[in-house]
């Protein structure tokens, strides 16, 4: 998909380039957003590794384990078929908290093994089972509760206070995962029924 | 209104005091721990900084051409109708299908306008609040082995727009 993507945006940036006559802007535009990218990545680099330090220590001092052991109700309202002690239960707290704290590059790998168990409960293995559904429309919502790639950004290009959109993007992204989460449990109870 | 960005000056000195104190108190090695866990972050960058400097140059190139400005341009009158900027709707679009295609677009917006504008503000907030719907999709499903998909889709998308109308209402009267 990225390979239509990309290549298209190249070539119909540069035909465009050619006939509104602004090519020599399109060459300069090629030589400095490669430089910009490494530059933010320096700042980048900073934020990225302070935050995964401190989550380091997060995970070493037990905060990580009593948050999944706190959404433990929350994921049986939302996952009530899966049976109590079934290990899917601990990828996907895993996944959501790890996801909720910014750690998304640690999330993955847990979401796919739930995924891989959601598969091993499902009846049907062409079609997605209720509880897929609801696992993945809760993480496409975002759970990112603080985004740190995006703070680094601002202060990358100048802002003043970065932080200063924190307290409005929690806001936002608890209100599309409550709304992912309320879908989900409508969704599963008019499937479940009609398959009754 | 200001409580809302006076409150946002405390979320991350709250997350390192609650954190590092947890640590002393539980008394693991903190600063080895932080040195330690600083290394992932160097990883994680680096794996995207490939990434970031082909789409940034792609999006580089569409700007400094004009498509960009003509492509809001031909959106504008359709979306004004919902009270929405046009200059975002594509960030929004291209956010389904590619995390990184869609920084380089907040940076363009951030470069054109500034974060500290009304769409520098919403366009990062849009952004804190939104998925890769279509690449998450793929990636999840193909490990499953899935083919019908169900309700997914449609779920992810209204999740999506109610991020976006959230994030639109709450710039509006925050700042």
């Amino acid at each position: 998909m990225l390979n239509y993507l990309w290549g298209f945006m190249i070539i119909i940036g540069i035909v465009f380039g050619i006939l509104n006559g602004k090519i020599s802007e399109v060459s300069a535009a090629s030589i400095n957003s490669s430089k910009e990218a490494v530059t933010l990545c320096i700042t980048m680099l900073g934020i990225m590794s302070m935050w995964t330090g401190i989550m380091r220590i997060a995970k070493t001092s037990g905060i990580i384990d009593r948050l999944i052991k706190l959404s433990r109700p929350v994921i049986k309202i939302l996952f009530p078929d899966i049976p109590r002690d079934h290990i899917v239960n601990e990828y996907i707290t895993t996944n959501m908290i790890a996801n909720i704290l910014g750690l998304g590059w640690a999330a993955t790998p847990m979401g796919l093994k739930a995924m891989e168990e959601l598969r091993k409960l499902n009846s049907n293995k062409d079609i997605a089972s209720v509880d897929m559904c609801t696992f993945l429309i809760i993480n496409i919502s975002s759970l990112q509760l603080i985004p740190v790639n995006i703070i680094a950004y601002r202060s990358q290009y100048g802002s003043v206070n970065p932080t200063e959109i924190l307290t409005a993007a929690i806001i936002a992204t608890c209100f599309s995962t409550i709304i992912g989460m309320i879908f989900s449990l409508v969704a599963r109870k008019i499937v479940l029924s009609k398959s009754k | 209104m200001k409580i809302i960005i006076y409150l946002s000056d405390y979320i991350i000195p709250f997350v390192f005091f609650y954190i590092v104190g947890f640590g002393l108190l539980m008394k693991v090695n903190i600063y080895d721990d932080f040195v330690d866990g600083a290394k992932d972050g160097f990883k994680v960058v680096l794996n995207i900084l490939p990434t970031l400097v082909g789409l940034m140059v792609a999006i580089g190139i569409l700007r400094a051409s004009g498509a960009l400005d003509m492509l809001s341009k031909i959106i504008e009158p359709i979306i004004s109708y919902f009270h929405f900027p046009s200059e975002l709707v594509p960030l929004i679009t291209i956010k389904m299908f590619s995390s990184s295609a869609a920084t380089s677009l907040l940076l363009d917006i951030f470069k054109e306008y500034g974060p500290d504008s009304y769409l520098g503000r919403l366009a990062s907030i849009i952004m804190s609040c939104t998925e890769t719907i279509f690449y998450t999709m793929s990636v999840y499903f193909m490990t499953a082995k899935i083919k019908k998909t169900r309700y997914t889709l449609v779920g992810a998308l209204v999740a999506t727009f109610a991020g976006v109308v959230a994030s639109t209402i709450i710039v509006s009267i925050v700042f």
